[in-house]
């Protein structure tokens, strides 16, 4: 009796771990659902939004631009942040106001992204706190999965925007600069 | 009376098929305890890996002479402790390793300065006294001069923290656990000083 009450716990632990170790590799390899909150990537994704992020792309360092992504705040390591992907290392980044009338640039340093919400107005992204390190991106948000009335399914595909911001291809002015 | 065997019942080719079908089942019966196998053993070990411990070898001068006092001859290996780190609490003076900022492929493996908030006294970054921002901390190779370390690059966002070594495993004559030591002459301010 004993033996068998022993058997069938041993045999339950056995597959909760088996069950956790598959689920672990599946939010970690495959990819996870996200509730988005939040206004700073409206009009792309608006407050309690469910987004699907694959991670994939992350860890075969796929991440383009124009890509939407979720990554580790780089202020406190426990908050998420959902954010577009603006420009790649190397890259020269405008981040005067359009209105201004002088231009500043900078270049986005080795193995960082710089990252800033849709909405431009209401959000604290890279122009505030500066390119972030590649290493602190979770994954890329592919679908849409609910729209914020919950009363139907969409899976809509988030592609990029044609509309980049106006940015130079300063990559091989980097490079030289590098030689 | 007669009793047959199955054996000797069987023509020729129908033993043959007969053994075949046995092949058959007895393939699929190990198909499916490797795929079973498989399915346990490759989630069990990923897992493992991502949140209780992983091993790695330290290449590089950079914290010599605690790691790697021989030069490049010999690596030391040692035991990186993913679950003391999960929810990025670390102390001064820790070794730890973290993903390069400037390389998100490679891991490098420094000795923890600063936590956040404190002021340290730089050695060669572009200002002399640095007060680390929330979420970031100061590592340091202990071979100064010899190490790419927030003296090149600033302080790092804690969100980079890969693991926390904790056991050199070999060589084994300096087999040991790594204990949180500051070196002398580094580590924060005093609040007086400032």
């Amino acid at each position: 009796m004993l033996r068998r009450m022993l058997g069938k716990t041993l045999g339950f632990v056995g597959y909760t771990i088996q069950y956790g170790c598959i689920a672990h590799c599946a939010f970690e390899y495959i990819g996870e659902f996200v509730v988005c909150s939040g206004p700073s990537m409206e009009p792309t994704i608006v407050n309690h939004d469910v987004v699907f992020s694959e991670r994939m792309s992350r860890h075969l360092c796929r991440i383009e631009k124009g890509d939407i992504v979720i990554a580790k705040s780089p202020f406190d390591p426990n908050m998420n942040i959902c954010k577009r992907v603006i420009g790649m290392e190397g890259d020269k980044i405008c981040t005067s106001a359009p209105s201004d009338l002088f231009k500043t640039h900078t270049y986005v340093p080795k193995g960082h992204v710089w990252l800033e919400g849709d909405n431009l107005k209401n959000s604290s992204d890279s122009r505030s706190y500066g390119p972030v390190p590649y290493a602190l991106i979770r994954g890329r948000v592919c679908l849409k999965v609910i729209n914020r009335n919950f009363s139907f399914f969409i899976f809509a595909k988030l592609d990029k925007p044609v509309w980049f911001k106006s940015l130079l291809h300063g990559f091989e002015l980097w490079s030289s600069a590098c030689a | 009376m007669i009793t047959l065997t199955l054996d000797e019942n069987l023509l020729p080719s129908d033993r043959g098929r007969f053994l075949m079908a046995q092949q058959v089942t007895a393939g699929r019966r190990y198909l499916r305890a490797f795929v079973s196998g498989f399915f346990v053993a490759v989630p069990v070990t990923v897992t493992f890996l991502d949140r209780l411990a992983y091993v790695a070898r330290v290449e590089g001068a950079s914290m010599q002479p605690f790691l790697n006092p021989e030069g490049e001859s010999k690596c030391d290996v040692v035991l990186l402790n993913r679950w003391s780190v999960r929810n990025y609490q670390v102390q001064r003076g820790d070794i730890v390793s973290v993903v390069s900022p400037r390389n998100p492929k490679q891991k490098i493996i420094k000795r923890v300065i600063g936590l956040e908030g404190d002021f340290i006294r730089t050695l060669g970054y572009k200002n002399r006294f640095v007060r680390i921002p929330d979420g970031h901390f100061w590592i340091e190779g202990d071979h100064h001069g010899h190490s790419l370390d927030s003296n090149s690059f600033g302080p790092v966002s804690v969100g980079l923290l890969h693991g926390r070594a904790s056991y050199i495993i070999w060589p084994p004559n300096r087999w040991q656990r790594i204990r949180a030591s500051l070196p002398l002459d580094r580590g924060p301010l005093d609040n007086e000083e400032d």
